[in-house]
C-alpha cells in the first residue's frame, strides 16, 4: 500500500499549491538558463552570419566585437590577394538609434560588399539589395515591413528584404547596408562641421575605411597559417573565427554567464530551502501518525519512504510544470530563450537530488519520533 | 495451567535521573495468562500506561525482567534488535483516542496493519473488510476517520489492532471515548478474542461499569501493585 500516495491525496490542495509554487521557481530557473543559451546563441549569430575562416582587424585591436577597429578600405584587394584566400570582404559594424512611427528603433548596422563574404546567405523575405545605395536588408525582429522607408543618419533607407536571426550579442536587430553606404553613415560628417574641417584647411576625411575585413580560405588551407602570414602587416592583426569566437564569448558573454549562473544558483538554492521547510511541516504535521506507524510496527524504511516518495512526487511534478510554462511562454520574453533538452534534462536531475537532500530534515524529524507519542492522551 | 503470554519480574521504571527522577514504576511482578482479560486499575498517575508501554517495548525499562509468548525480550537490556518486528506479529494496541491514520479510509486502516506483516494486497484488504464486518462497522470501509463517529472509529481501530492475530493485547482505556452500551460491546469482543484466540488482554480503565467484566484485575497506586482486597 503506498502510504505516500494516500496522503497526499489527503492533502491535495495543499500539495498541489505547493508543486505550483515549485514549478514557478525552476520555470524562472529554467528560463534564466534559456536566457543565457539564447545570449550566447545569439552573441554568435552575427559572428558566424559572414561565414568568414578568417577576421582582418586593425592591429593591436581584439576588433571589431570586444574592441573598436579601423583599417583602410584598400585591405580587401591585399587579404584577396594571399595565397590560400579564396574571396575577401570589407565589413562595417556600428550601433544606430532611430525614431521610427514615433518610437525609438535600436538597430545594429552591417555594411557590406554585394557578392563578397560578409553578404546574408538567406533572406526570409524580400530580395537581396540590388541598387548600391539607400536600401536595406532588416531582421524581422527590427518590425519593420519591406517597403518601409527608415531614417538613418541624414538619408533615408528601403526595406527590401528581410533575414532572420542575424542580431547583435546586445540583442539589437541588425540591419545590412551596403559597404558604400554604411562608410558614409559612419565616417561621414555633417554639413557644418564638413565646412568647418575645410576651412581649417584639412583634407576631407577619407570616407573608405572599414572595420574588418573577412576572408574564406581555399578548401584544406588552415586559416591560421594565412594569418600569420597576414599579421607582418604592422598596420593589421588577424583572428581565425575560431579566436573572434572565443574573444567574443569572453568579452561579451562572461559577465552575463557569471551572473546567470549565480543567479541560478540562488534559485536552486532557495528552492531547496523552499523544499525541506514544506517537507518538514508537512512532516510535522504527520508526527502523530508516524509514531502511530511504528507502534503498529512499521519499519523505518516505510517511514523514510513516505516522505523521500513525496519530495520526488514534488521534485517531479514541479519540474514538469514548470517546463511546460517556459514552454508555452518562451517567445513571449523580450530576449531570445533558448531551451535545450539537455539543460531541462540536467534541471530535473539536480531537482530530484535536492529533493532526496531536502527531505533529509523531515526524515531525520520522522526518524526521531517516539512511538510512544502515538499513547499519549 | 498454561505458561503465561505475559511476564514481569521485578520490573521497574525510573524517568528521569537525580532530582527530577520519577520512579513509575517499582518492583512490578505479573502474569497474565491465554484467554484472560486483566484489568488495570489505579488513579491517575500511578504508572498504568507505563506498566502497558514497557509491555509493549515502546519504553525501556530501569531494571527486570520481561517475557513475552515464552521470549524473553528484557532482561536488564534489551534481547531483541526488531522491536517494531516483534509488536507486528505479537502485540495489537487499542488506545483511548483511536489513532488512525487521518489518510486512510477504515478499510485502509486495517490492511496497511496486514500490508506491513508482508500479507498481499488483495488478500490485505478482504482480510480488513471481514475484520471490520466482524465488528460491525464494514458498512463504514471507505470512510475516512474524520467522518467516522467515536465508536466506529474505535471499532476500526480495535480491527486493526487485532489484523494480525495478536496474542497479546494491550487497551489503553478502550471505552473511554465511548457511551456505556459501546463500552459493553468492546469488552464483550475483547472477552470473545480472549477465549476464540487464546489472547492475553490487558485493559486500563476507570470505567467502574465494567470492573466485572474482568477475569482479574490488578490495581496500582504510586508506581505499586496493591494487593487485591
Ligand atoms: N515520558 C515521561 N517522562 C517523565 N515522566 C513520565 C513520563 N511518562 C509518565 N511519567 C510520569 O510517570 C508517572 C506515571 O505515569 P503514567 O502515565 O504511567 O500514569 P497513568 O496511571 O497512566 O495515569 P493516567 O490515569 O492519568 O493516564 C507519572 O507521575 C507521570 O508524570
Ligand atoms: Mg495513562
Amino acid at each position: 500500500m503506498n502510504l505516500a500516495l494516500r496522503d497526499v491525496r489527503h492533502n491535495l490542495g495543499r500539495f498541489l499549491l505547493t508543486c505550483l509554487g515549485l514549478s514557478l521557481l525552476l520555470g524562472v530557473v529554467l528560463s534564466m538558463i534559456g536566457i543565457y543559451r539564447g545570449l550566447v546563441d545569439e552573441a554568435l549569430t552575427l559572428v558566424r552570419a559572414p561565414g568568414a575562416d578568417l577576421w582582418i582587424v586593425e592591429s593591436g585591436t581584439r576588433g571589431p566585437f570586444a574592441e573598436a577597429s579601423r583599417i583602410p578600405g584598400d585591405t580587401r584587394d591585399a587579404v584577396a590577394r594571399l595565397a590560400g584566400v579564396a574571396a575577401a570582404g570589407s565589413l562595417t559594424f556600428q550601433s544606430v538609434e532611430t525614431a521610427h512611427r514615433g518610437r525609438t528603433l535600436r538597430l545594429y548596422v552591417v555594411g557590406y560588399e554585394q557578392g563578397r563574404p560578409g553578404e546574408p546567405k538567406r533572406l526570409a523575405a524580400g530580395r537581396p539589395i540590388t541598387r548600391s545605395h539607400y536600401e536595406m536588408l532588416a531582421e524581422r525582429r527590427a518590425g519593420l515591413e519591406i517597403g518601409e522607408r527608415v531614417r538613418l543618419g541624414r538619408d533615408f533607407y528601403e526595406v527590401v528584404g528581410l533575414t532572420e536571426g542575424i542580431v547583435a550579442s546586445g540583442g539589437d536587430p541588425v540591419v545590412h547596408l551596403t559597404l558604400k553606404d554604411s562608410q558614409r553613415l559612419q565616417f561621414e560628417l555633417d554639413p557644418p562641421a564638413a565646412r568647418r574641417e575645410l576651412a581649417r584647411g584639412a583634407s576631407p576625411a577619407g570616407l573608405d575605411t572599414v572595420n574588418a575585413v573577412v576572408a574564406r580560405m581555399l578548401p584544406g588551407v588552415p586559416a591560421a597559417g594565412v594569418a600569420a602570414e597576414a599579421a607582418r602587416w604592422k598596420h593589421l592583426g588577424a583572428l581565425t573565427q575560431e579566436d573572434q569566437e572565443g574573444l567574443l564569448l569572453k568579452s561579451v558573454v562572461e559577465k552575463a554567464r557569471r551572473q546567470i549562473g549565480l543567479f541560478t544558483g540562488i534559485l536552486l538554492a532557495v528552492s531547496a530551502v523552499v523544499i525541506a521547510l514544506i517537507l518538514y511541516t508537512l512532516t510535522m504535521d504527520k508526527v502523530k501518525a508516524i509514531a502511530t506507524l511504528k507502534l503498529i510496527g512499521a519499519p523505518d524504511r516505510t517511514i523514510v519512504a513516505l516522505i523521500v516518495q513525496q519530495a520526488l512526487a514534488m521534485g517531479s511534478i514541479g519540474w514538469g510544470t514548470g517546463t511546460l510554462l517556459i514552454l508555452l511562454a518562451k517567445d513571449h520574453f523580450p530576449r531570445r530563450l533558448l531551451l535545450l533538452p539537455e539543460d531541462a534534462l540536467m534541471l530535473g536531475a539536480a531537482v530530484l537530488v535536492l529533493c532526496v537532500a531536502a527531505s533529509g530534515l523531515g526524515v531525520r524529524l520522522a526518524l526521531k519520533v517516539d512511538p510512544a507519542t502515538a499513547l499519549g492522551g | 495451567m498454561a505458561a503465561p503470554l505475559v511476564e514481569l519480574r521485578g520490573i521497574a521504571k525510573t524517568y528521569g535521573r537525580g532530582e527530577a527522577a520519577v520512579h513509575a514504576l517499582t518492583d512490578t511482578d505479573l502474569q497474565v495468562y491465554p484467554g484472560q482479560v486483566v484489568g488495570l486499575l489505579g488513579p491517575s498517575g500511578s504508572g498504568k500506561t507505563t506498566l502497558l508501554n514497557l509491555i509493549g517495548c515502546i519504553v525501556e525499562p530501569t531494571r527486570g525482567r520481561l517475557d513475552l509468548d515464552g521470549e524473553t525480550v528484557y532482561d536488564g537490556r534489551w534481547l531483541r534488535s526488531d522491536l517494531r518486528r516483534l509488536r507486528l506479529e505479537k502485540i495489537g494496541f487499542i488506545f483511548q483516542f483511536h489513532n488512525l491514520l487521518p489518510f486512510l479510509t477504515a478499510e485502509e486502516n486495517v490492511a496497511v496493519a496486514l500490508d506491513l506483516a508482508g500479507v498481499p494486497g488483495a488478500e490485505a484488504r478482504r482480510r480488513a473488510r471481514a475484520l471490520l464486518d466482524y465488528l460491525e462497522v464494514g458498512h463504514r470501509s471507505a470512510t475516512l476517520p474524520s467522518r467516522l463517529s467515536g465508536g466506529e472509529a474505535q471499532r476500526v481501530a480495535i480491527a486493526r489492532a487485532l489484523a494480525n492475530r495478536p496474542r497479546i493485547i494491550l487497551a489503553d482505556e478502550p471505552t473511554a471515548a465511548l457511551d456505556s452500551g459501546r463500552a459493553a460491546m468492546v469488552m464483550d469482543l475483547l472477552r470473545r478474542l480472549a477465549i476464540e484466540q487464546q489472547a492475553a488482554i490487558l485493559v486500563v480503565t476507570h470505567d467502574e461499569t465494567i470492573f466485572g467484566r474482568f477475569d482479574g484485575t490488578v490495581t496500582l497506586r504510586d508506581g505499586r501493585v496493591v494487593p487485591n482486597g
